[in-house]
């Protein structure tokens, strides 16, 4: 199926490529934002954000697919309001919405963390050097690069390896919502372990390029 | 005060409750290089935080030549690009040397800034470590580094926060003659904090004692050491004080 470019696969294929990538852009541009301002400032409740930020890390996949499931519903908040601009169930946009709540946690749980192993005297010495504070910011981001790709790594593993939220919101529809995580379970269960493994390889495959491709971005840190 | 760069009246910096400094009164002048020597915790690093513009005064007036400072408010950018410091402990990017010191130039769109680092690692003699990795320097090498991005933007003020602290006697000297190298062939202003009292010797031409968050003395670098006025300045000169 792989060497005959299968349709159906090549399908199946794109439809991960395209919620994992739209899930992971939407995620990165939210989480890390979020956990740069964390780990940099102070402020009343900062703690209580940071707890519930933990437990969205270790929040279960299912229950996220069955709380957007809710909310989207024709009779849920969102779902009966119809606008335009929100997504409907069994829709790929239903999707990248669970992944992106899935994921986003992660990418600023890490990326707090990462800002916040960086020396707290590099800002004074940049602001010393006549930095503003966008530039203070960004250069502690720099600081915490590695920590920052680790950050959306695992944003990305969380997506393109869940499978209970997107088979809830998605539906598994054949040509349209069903992804490598969905097809592989389906096949399980219906006996075709060959098909099942060879989506497995294939998702494999893709989560190890994708990794290889942000780590180039870590560039010269991981030289000895 | 005509000739003053700074000019200081009632400043006051306090964290909280905690009043951790208070100069009545105190200039630095132009082209000069003034020492403040004292004891841990005496208000040294506070002090020149303000100097900086890094943290606003909590009360008094703080005059930078013709800028001043209100109670609270923090200095416009272009200000505090006229001053920099140099900390006692330089917290290096993670990249090379050369990143690190064409860093104050490139966050200032400076178009020369190959020839300017080329220039100031000369100066410190790091010229054959330009692509060195600066976390792997040795302590004196990388305040060394520190000391080139800071003289790199060429600051009217140039802050030294304990600057040869913990280093061996080969770079304390090497530093010392690029501080007064700086001083004597460019006109910049020094504030030199440390604990060196024989360094505020070698180095200043005025030297200023904290005490508690309170300036006890400041005398040309002569009288401070031979003649001091205040018994506690002559306590502190003779390594009477314990801290």
């Amino acid at each position: 199926m792989i060497i005959t470019r299968d349709p159906a696969l090549m399908q199946i294929v794109a439809v991960s490529l395209r919620v994992t990538g739209t899930a992971l852009l939407f995620s990165t541009l939210v989480g890390i934002p979020l956990g740069s301002w964390l780990g940099l400032t102070r402020f009343l409740g900062r703690r209580l954000v940071i707890a519930l930020l933990y437990t969205g890390m270790g929040f279960p996949p299912v229950v996220v697919g069955l709380f957007v499931y809710l909310m989207l519903s024709r009779s849920g908040l969102l779902g009966s309001l119809e606008l335009s601009f929100i997504p409907r169930l069994f829709t790929v946009n239903a999707m990248v919405a669970a992944q992106v709540i899935i994921s986003f946690p992660l990418v600023a749980g890490f990326t707090m963390a990462a800002v916040m192993g960086v020396d707290p005297n590099l800002r004074h010495q940049v602001s010393s050097l006549g930095a503003t504070n966008l530039q203070a910011t960004l250069a502690i981001l720099m600081e915490a690069r590695l920590g920052v790709i680790v950050s959306i790594i695992a944003g990305f593993g969380s997506i393109i390896s869940e499978v209970g939220a997107v088979m809830m919101v998605g539906g598994n529809i054949e040509g349209t919502t069903r992804v490598l995580t969905t097809a592989i379970v389906l096949e399980t269960r219906k006996g075709n372990f060959d098909l099942a493994m060879a989506l497995g390889v294939i998702l494999l495959c893709l989560s190890f390029l994708a990794n290889v491709l942000m780590l180039r971005l870590q560039g010269r840190t991981f030289e000895p | 005060m005509t000739d003053a760069v700074y000019h200081l009246e009632k400043v006051s910096k306090a964290y909280g409750s905690r009043e951790v400094l208070r100069v009545d009164f105190l200039q630095i002048q132009q082209g000069e290089i003034f020492g403040v020597v004292g004891p841990s915790g005496a208000g040294k690093s506070t002090l020149l935080r303000l100097l900086d513009f890094l943290e606003p005064p909590t009360r008094g007036q703080l005059h930078f030549k013709d800028y001043y400072s209100a109670n609270g408010s923090r200095a416009p950018l272009d200000l505090r690009r006229r001053v920099t410091t140099v900390f006692q402990r330089p917290v290096l990017l993670n990249t090379s040397v050369y990143g690190n010191v064409a860093y104050g130039l490139k966050i200032r769109g400076d178009k020369e800034v190959q020839r300017k680092v080329k220039r100031v690692l000369e100066q410190v003699g790091l010229s054959d470590m330009v692509k060195e990795r600066a976390r792997f320097l040795s302590g004196g090498e990388a305040q060394r580094v520190a000391l080139a991005r800071a003289m790199v933007i060429e600051p009217e003020v140039l802050l030294l926060d304990e600057p040869t602290a913990n280093l061996d006697p080969y770079n304390v000297g090497l530093i010392e003659d690029i501080v007064a190298d700086l001083n004597r062939e460019r006109g910049t202003t020094i504030v030199l904090v440390t604990h060196n009292v024989f360094q505020a010797k070698r180095l200043a031409h005025r030297v200023a004692l904290l005490l508690e968050g309170k300036v006890v003395e400041v005398a040309p670098v002569r009288d401070f050491f031979e003649a001091p006025r205040d018994p506690r300045t002559a306590a502190f000169v003779r390594g009477e004080m314990v801290y």
